[in-house]
């Protein structure tokens, strides 16, 4: 069961970089397990390790010490397309992530991401730049995420509001899931399906349950 | 309500709305949850450590795909965590009562392409299932999009999803297709032409006399990558070629019910007077054979195209298109035919069907594969398999040199052993060229079966009119 999030202050790890895929945050060779533990190595994989798995030389950014720690990401437009994988937010709050600043994201990771408690954050582009240059005339600034308050407080005494999905918020703030929210619901579930007979039924004729 | 024109997005969500809080997403109401070994461990677990039972078993199905391997199955598997997470799927499906098309079953295979096959899915349902390309059911006028294992674990425990209505973008596909040109360069002008996260927050709808001339298994290929245009979703209206195609598979309705459930397709098309969020018209008359030359499929050129140089871009988007190139080895300026290959991958779900191995096969019949180069031929399920052996396509493409498979994901996504190389350049009938995605450090050139084969008797990319044009002069003679 998930811990419920208010807010959190880190510094940025900023990745000037559009399109981030889900085989870049979790390459598909790590889609092997079935448990959720030692993703926190499996992010940026690729980007951190050589084809035949030594450390690159020098360190990809992720692993500069400097960046160890650090929760919050500034990336580039369109940030977790591609697969369905929820390996992918699993690897980001495995490693420490836990809010995502982009100028948009990818349909399938946002929901997954909220449902892990990770928050995608999207300004426009115009805020998006503004961003960037604060970082990297403050690398070391930190920022304040504030779900509640739906704030980011920047270093430079500023701060900006952000939108999030009302519900997923609730859920986030409470730490609840949601399979105990519509299994609340189970009435009106029996309800509609007392009057809609199911469409398909996979375990008749040639089904070949082994 | 009811007499506002609507489209078949709008018409399916509005007939599985179970109820919603103020606020609150829509309780949708699943029809089928097809499941497969990698992204469902993690949701059976959820499911003991709750206490829950799968609610409709007979609405789900499972099968093993991605991490099984497509090489002799008498041979017994090396990789620790495939045979794991390959006995872990049988025993939940066991355990949960989840009817499973598993190793050894003959009706095993991708699960997009044994939903269509076995007639599971069907017109104006909803389906989900813990992958992207769930998409491809679109095919035939059903809501299918891809989820995660959070939703996958919540339709095994209630058979519905939270869900926020969608917004709708109309894909007109006008005209009509030239010859050498098929549903993979459709799709693929389209992300070319919108970007991989131009369809974001919608869901496509393809129309247009070049659609409507598409079989099922073209339709498919079309739906297939709508999420590499950003669109989890992407449908095409239910017609006499989907009821054709359905018309006497095994999960299909029979007698009675088929023609009660053909009266309620027909109702299933966009009402005349409907409107969508965004619209685009695509001229099908003059579009190419599509090969990608980058790293995401919105990267993608006519075969007769150069590779676009970072300095003719815009400044937005010359950093990625840099990265790219650099990541590609290509140069910017040149043609994209004539590019040097290592492998050749004919599958996935996207280009997995038998008329895809049929298209391939008409262009290879009578060559071999270029001299160094691996190609392999993966069928999309074991009935395909069946189907290519009894028409001797197995035999056209062995004795032009290439391997014949077992049926699998294989090196769309380089789960099983089947990848590139470090370096190594494969063209590939499958839908993502991310970095690595086929193979670390891999390249991958992405386009229809006929451009792959084509390409697999010259070892390079090449248009497949070429080769085409040749076969006909020799039958010819």
């Amino acid at each position: 069961m998930p811990e419920p999030f208010v807010k959190t202050t880190s510094r940025v790890i900023p990745i000037p970089r559009a399109n981030i895929d889900t085989d870049q945050l979790c390459p598909a060779r790590f889609l092997k397990i079935t448990d959720k533990a030692g993703l926190a190595d499996a992010l940026f994989f690729d980007w951190r390790f050589t084809p035949d798995g030594k450390r690159r030389e020098p360190v990809s950014f992720i692993d500069e010490p400097h960046n160890a720690g650090r929760q919050i990401l500034l990336v580039g437009d369109n940030f977790g397309s591609g697969s369905s994988r929820e390996h992918a937010p699993w690897a980001l709050r495995a490693w420490g992530i836990r809010a995502i600043v982009s100028t948009s994201f990818a349909d399938i990771f946002k929901g997954n991401a909220l449902k892990n408690a990770l928050l995608p954050i999207v300004v426009s582009a115009e805020r998006h730049a503004t961003l960037q240059a604060l970082v990297a005339a403050n690398p070391d600034g930190e920022w304040t995420v504030d779900l509640d308050a739906l704030k980011v407080a920047l270093p430079d005494g500023t701060s900006f509001g952000f939108e999030i999905d009302p519900f997923a918020r609730t859920m986030i703030l409470a730490g609840t899931d949601e399979i105990g929210y519509v299994l609340a619901k189970l009435p009106a579930i029996d309800a509609w399906e007392a009057t809609h007979a199911a469409r398909i039924e996979t375990r008749a004729g040639t089904a070949t349950a082994r | 309500m009811a007499d506002r024109p609507r489209t078949l997005v709008e018409k399916i969500w509005d007939a599985h709305f179970v109820a919603s809080d103020p606020g609150a997403p829509a309780i949708l109401a699943i029809d089928l949850h097809l499941v497969h070994e990698v992204t469902s461990p993690q949701a059976f677990t959820g499911l003991r450590e709750r206490g829950l039972k799968v609610r409709r078993p007979g609405q789900t199905v499972a099968t093993a795909d991605h991490s099984i391997p497509t090489t002799d199955p008498s041979v017994p598997m090396v990789d620790q965590l495939a045979i794991k997470q390959l006995a872990q799927i049988e025993e939940n499906c066991r355990e949960f009562g989840i009817p499973f098309h598993g190793k050894g079953s003959a009706t095993r295979g991708i699960v997009h392409v044994i939903g269509p096959e076995l007639g599971l899915t069907q017109p104006g349902m909803t389906i989900v299932c813990g992958d992207s390309h769930t998409a491809t059911h679109g095919a035939f006028g059903a809501l299918a999009f891809g989820i995660g294992t959070s939703e996958i674990e919540m339709v095994l425990a209630t058979q519905t999803l939270l869900q926020r209505r969608p917004k709708t973008f109309k894909v007109e596909v006008t005209g009509r297709l030239q010859p050498g040109v098929g549903a993979k360069d459709i799709i693929l002008a389209l992300i070319a032409r919108i970007g991989v996260g131009g369809g974001t927050g919608h869901v496509f709808e393809f129309t247009g006399d070049a659609i409507r001339a598409l079989s099922m298994e073209e339709r498919m290929t079309v739906c297939n990558m709508s999420i590499e245009g950003g669109a989890r979703a992407g449908l095409i209206a239910p017609d006499e070629t989907t009821f054709a195609y359905l018309k006497g598979r095994a999960f299909a309705p029979q007698g009675a019910a088929w023609d009660e459930a053909v009266a309620r397709w027909r109702t299933l098309p966009t009402d005349d007077g409907a409107t969508y969020d965004r619209t685009i018209v695509i001229d099908g008359d003059t579009l190419e054979p599509m090969v990608t030359y980058g790293t995401n499929p919105g990267m993608g050129i006519g075969v007769g195209g150069r590779i676009p140089s970072p300095a003719e871009v815009e400044p937005g988007v010359r950093q990625d298109l840099e990265r790219a190139l650099t990541y590609m080895g290509l140069e910017p300026g040149a043609s994209i035919a004539g590019q040097k290959l290592d492998v050749v991958f004919i599958g996935s779900c996207t280009n997995g069907r038998i008329e895809d191995l049929r298209a391939a096969a008409s262009i290879l019949r009578g060559h071999q594969v270029a001299d160094g180069l691996r190609v392999l031929v993966v069928p999309g399920s074991q009935q395909v398999k069946k189907q290519a052996e009894s028409e001797g396509l197995d035999q056209v493409f062995r004795s032009a040199g290439a391997e014949w498979r077992e049926s699998g994901c294989s090196m769309c996504i380089a789960m099983n052993g089947d990848q590139l190389e470090p370096g190594q350049y494969g063209i590939s009938t499958s839908n993502r060229n991310f970095e690595g995605r086929q193979g670390k450090g891999g390249r991958s050139f992405l386009a229809s079966p006929l451009t792959a084969a084509a390409s697999a008797i010259t070892g390079v990319v090449t248009d497949p009119r070429t080769i085409a044009a040749s076969n006909a002069a020799v039958e010819a003679n």
